[in-house]
């Protein structure tokens, strides 16, 4: 979309955010333009054009814009600006560096700049005069926080270069020319260590991408455990409100074993992004003993901030992923939620007058969704180093119902499920992971099988299927009790069902705000579902129903009180030991 | 803002009307500016060329084609001073009470929003002396948290009350479809405890024409940013109903011919609330704004699209249920919920707060399940009957509106329960608490 002379235009009509401009040249589809207003100027994204009518979303108030106002357009698409300096930085949706912003209330038409253009990174060259390297190839790196930040080649060159020089290990700041290339035609091309991407389009700078194959632990016992994610894997949280979607995903954003982890607050609450601008620089990456933040990008869009830059922040949290992702680095992208964005899209719609689909939905929206979704994944790059985007996506079902336009499009795009139950939120048992329901299309992955012998022991897929077998029998047996009556049916199934409240109650309950029970590493995880199961496959003996649900209450509560203790503590070794006579004392 | 133009251009000629809007040739007019259209008020809600649309908010009706209609060049604003407090207003801000106008500041409503790096975390508990919010679902300044209530339902008593206790430094009404006899009674509520100097109102009342309503939030949020910016104090904002704020939407949007989503409400309506609800915040110089509102439902339904897209944007919601055990109302302890209050409980509250709070809830609801049991017939356990029996006094005790405790008596209270009804094994709690706050028998 390379063009000469600048288009300008001027501004036909106004409804709401969506501007009507007349323009006097050629403008490309998502072209980014601004709209001249008094003393500021309002940035705006080209969505359709009729005739010589461009239709602009406004990232901005509207208020007070007139008939006439001059608009200039960029030639470019929306983009974010990549380099060293991104990670540990609050972002709007538009990549405005939100601490950079002064006053208390965002200015309309201000914006700043992602990056800090005086500090100096330290930066060590990995290329050198005669290589030849294509978009995405590292030049060299520079250390950000403890994340050794590769130098590329910008992924817009989609050419051959050859090397001729690359920059002396030094301190340099991002402007200066790291290296220079030179391409077939002998053209010399300077590079520094910013370059530019348009976000709505996919980084492909990777030789290829299989099938995500390696679990990605994340502390929490219900997904590893029992449905666990992937490297590179996709994952959706559909729960209505107040079922735990964002206590959830605040959990795995702290503990996920990733380097790098970006969080896109879309058009949700601000006092929750407060809490991770709080919280994570005073907490300890368990892996690095340094502080979460510094290995966190967050992308603030929240819903009191201009709808059509809510859209754009999912895929501006994306486009740095993806960045992160070509430095060989595992990345794990968080959104909350995707169907604020599904609504800023509605909306968008909506103004333009187009037919709507199902609940007023774009007709493309399962499109739109699915192209998202795939630009996660596991890929190998033109080095042969590994990096991975793991995506996770909360939806907020309308009303609840799983069947809505928005649940349904993602369920076709993501490969793990994992929906929050009312019931299960309203009993106070979190997370309120429906364990029947929910799934990780991963199990089923003969190389994800594999990597889970390899990792976590020979019979652990056995084990994990054995769990879901527990819990399936006992709510089949918690329904027959309901129906005949605790009496009326054999022991064995008050048996069955409080064998399925155990594994409940010890595996899938898990206290977030517990210190030590929030996280529980997979070594862990192994030795609970182990002695776990040893429970439910022993046969004890009671003489009436009533003892079943007293004995397992007690059971229970001794194993809470070892997901409380330290792992291996004394303490814990002391409630297992108390754990082992009250079990034989049931045996015989 | 703009300047008021010394010379105001006179237009007499509409060219479209429909119930809600009026349409004509005009220039140099500025988006969601105000007009007066035949001495009513009215916004620009879409420009096309020379072709202006006005929103006239007390509708059409009688309004020739002929009619005066004149622009004033800025949108809708606000007066603020301190000569605000103990004041009622319509949803203009024109004073109701038949005090003199309010001399101060001009403010735009609808201000921007906060910068998110720029709040403060939420961290001050507010006290209500109800149970069934202190110890379930604790409120924390800055805050925004509607009650779910149906019609009959004494939710406006309730928020009453709630505001009187909180201690705010100031509390804002904002009445939308108030029926005269609730707006008689917040003004004789709030006149009684001798608190109408710190008390500002904006009322629409069912009298009034419903688009007004949609001017209501924001009169009372551009009073509330006054008082805990510039002031730093603590306000309080008291938004009732917003259901009948978001049925004006629905009309508006209508009219405009947009298509409607869910429930017949317009596509932007998420949007729509949480422009409102945002504004609830901590600041770091100290003032906060917190928003307790209302939300009737229709019949117990939450999953209408107007409580459903306010739960996903309030911090919570206070489900209001009668409980015919004890034939009072209760705070449902089930689809009550307080985001925030982890910022507080055991914080600010005693170390075994979360924890007793969860037991007594979890045990509650085996409770129901033993309830469930006995309407179909079937024998308790002698479990069954301890957390029936359990459940009356709990409700009673703690989840009534009408108990008025402080946070550690609540406490104790649970205790009580907890140690008379059931074994420690039952109530699984962490040791140490159990420790040290249970009574043996």
């Amino acid at each position: 979309m390379e063009k000469n002379n600048k288009t300008t235009g001027k501004v036909v009509g106004i409804v709401a955010n969506l501007v009507t401009v007349a323009v006097d040249g050629p403008v490309a589809q998502n072209e980014i333009c601004f709209i001249a207003h008094n003393d500021e100027r309002l940035m705006a994204e080209v969505i359709k054009v009729v005739g010589v009518n461009a239709y602009v979303q406004v990232f901005e108030s509207t208020r007070g814009l007139r008939i006439g106002s001059t608009v200039a357009f960029e030639t470019h698409m929306l983009e974010v600006t990549l380099g060293p300096g991104i990670l540990s930085r609050n972002y709007d949706g538009l990549q405005n560096d939100l601490d950079k912003m002064d006053g208390v209330f965002l200015t309309r038409g201000e914006y700043t700049d992602p990056l800090n253009r005086e500090v100096k990174w330290g930066f060590k060259p990995l290329a050198k005069a005669g290589d030849v390297v294509t978009a995405g190839s590292w030049l060299g790196e520079v250390m950000e926080n403890s994340i050794p930040h590769k130098i590329m080649v910008p992924f817009k060159m989609d050419k051959r270069y050859t090397v001729k020089s690359v920059t002396a290990e030094g301190e340099y700041t991002v402007d200066e020319t790291m290296a220079v290339v030179v391409d077939d035609e002998g053209l010399e091309i300077p590079l520094t260590m910013v370059q530019k991407w348009p976000v709505k389009m996919a980084v492909r700078a990777y030789k290829n991408k299989p099938r995500p194959f390696k679990l990605l632990e994340t502390g929490v016992r219900c997904i590893d455990t029992l449905n666990p994610i992937t490297e590179g894997g996709t994952g959706f949280i559909p729960g209505p409100f107040g079922t735990g979607k964002t206590v959830l995903q605040h959990a795995i954003s702290k503990q996920a074993e990733a380097d790098v982890v970006i969080i896109a607050a879309c058009g949700e609450r601000a006092n929750e992004v407060v809490e991770i601008f709080t919280e994570f620089p005073e907490l300890d990456d368990p892996r690095t003993g340094r502080k979460l933040i510094e290995r966190t990008t967050i992308i603030a869009n929240t819903s009191n901030m201009p709808v059509a830059a809510r859209e754009a922040s999912v895929y501006t949290a994306m486009s740095l992923g993806e960045y992160y992702r070509a430095m060989g680095l595992k990345v794990l992208l968080m959104a909350d939620s995707t169907s604020r964005w599904a609504q800023a899209l509605r909306e968008m719609s909506n103004r333009l007058e187009e037919l709507p689909g199902p609940d007023a939905f774009p007709m493309d929206l399962s499109a739109v969704i699915s192209n998202f979704y795939s630009r996660a994944g596991f890929v190998y790059l033109s080095n042969d180093a590994s990096g991975s985007i793991t995506f996770i996506g909360t939806v907020s079902p309308a009303g609840g119902n799983l069947k809505e336009p928005v649940t349904e499009s993602t369920r076709k795009a993501a490969r793990c499920f994992y929906g929050l139950s009312q019931d299960r939120a309203d009993s106070k048992r979190y997370p309120a992971i429906d364990p029947i329901d929910s799934y990780s299309k991963y199990l089923e992955y003969p190389e994800v099988q594999e990597s889970l012998k390899k990792s976590a022991g020979e019979g652990w897929l056995d084990a994990v299927i054995q769990t879901k077998d527990i819990l399936l029998r006992g709510k089949e047996a918690m329904e027959q009790i309901n129906i005949l009556g605790d009496d009326s049916v054999p022991i064995g199934f008050h048996d069955r069902f409080w064998k399925s409240e155990l594994i409940d109650f010890v595996i899938l309950q898990q206290d977030a705000f517990d210190d030590i029970d929030a996280s529980t590493p997979m070594e862990r995880q192994k030795h609970m579902l182990s002695s776990v199961l040893k429970v439910a496959d022993t046969e004890f003996k009671y003489k009436g129903f009533e003892e079943v649900s007293v004995f397992f209450k007690e059971v229970i509560n001794i194993y809470k009180q070892m997901n409380y203790s330290e792992f291996n503590s004394e303490e814990f070794k002391k409630h297992e030991s108390n754990l082992d006579s009250l079990l034989k004392g049931r045996m015989n | 803002m703009m300047e008021s133009q010394a010379f105001q251009k006179i237009y007499t000629q509409l060219i479209n009307m429909t119930k809600a809007t009026v349409t004509l040739k005009a220039s140099d007019v500025g988006y969601d500016e105000m007009a007066i259209v035949d001495g009513r008020k009215a916004q620009v809600v879409k420009l096309m060329g020379d072709i202006v649309t006005l929103q006239v908010f007390s509708g059409t009706e009688g309004i020739p084609t002929n009619a005066e209609v004149t622009f004033l060049g800025r949108p809708p604003q606000l007066k603020v001073s301190d000569d605000l407090g103990g004041r009622f207003f319509n949803a203009y801000g024109d004073p109701i009470d038949g005090g003199p106008e309010v001399e101060g500041e001009i403010r735009d409503i609808g201000s921007p929003s906060v910068n998110p790096v720029r709040r403060k975390q939420p961290s001050q508990l507010i006290a209500t002396g109800i149970a069934g919010i202190d110890l379930n679902n604790s409120l924390v300044s800055g805050q925004k948290i509607p009650f779910f209530a149906d019609p009959d339902q004494p939710y406006n008593q309730v928020m009453a009350s709630v505001a009187l206790r909180a201690k705010a430094d100031k509390i804002i009404l904002g009445g939308m479809g108030l029926t005269n006899d609730d707006y008689l009674f917040f003004k004789n509520v709030f006149q009684n405890a001798g608190a109408l100097d710190r008390i500002v109102s904006f009322v629409n009342t069912t009298e009034n024409p419903p688009v007004e309503r949609l001017l209501v939030p924001d009169m009372a949020l551009t009073a509330a940013e006054y008082f805990a910016v510039d002031k730093n104090e603590n306000v309080l904002v008291l938004l009732t109903d917003m259901t009948l704020f978001a049925d004006a939407l629905s009309i508006v949007s209508n009219r405009m011919d947009q298509i409607p989503s869910k429930d017949s409400m317009p596509g932007s309506l998420y949007s729509d609330l949480a422009r409102i609800y945002e504004k609830a915040v901590q600041f770091p110089s100290g003032g906060s704004i917190t928003i307790i509102a209302v939300t009737t439902l229709s019949g117990g339904d939450i999953t209408h699209a107007i409580p459903d897209n306010t739960g996903y944007i309030t911090e919570g919601q206070l489900f209001l249920r009668r409980d015919t055990e004890i034939g009072k109302v209760i705070v449902d302890p089930f689809r009550s919920l307080s985001r925030l209050k982890q910022l507080v409980i055991g914080v600010q509250t005693r170390a075994d707060h979360p924890q007793v709070m969860n037991a007594a809830i979890r045990l509650y609801a085996d409770a129901a399940n033993a309830r469930t049991k006995l309407e179909n017939g079937f024998d308790l356990t002698d479990y069954d009957e301890r957390t029936l029996e359990f459940a009356k006094v709990y409700s009673d005790k703690l989840l009534a509106i009408d108990v008025n405790v402080d946070t550690d008596t609540m406490l104790n209270i649970s205790w009580e329960l907890l140690s008379k009804y059931f074994s420690k094994a039952e109530v699984g709690i962490k040791q140490e608490f159990v420790d040290k706050y249970w009574i043996e028998k």
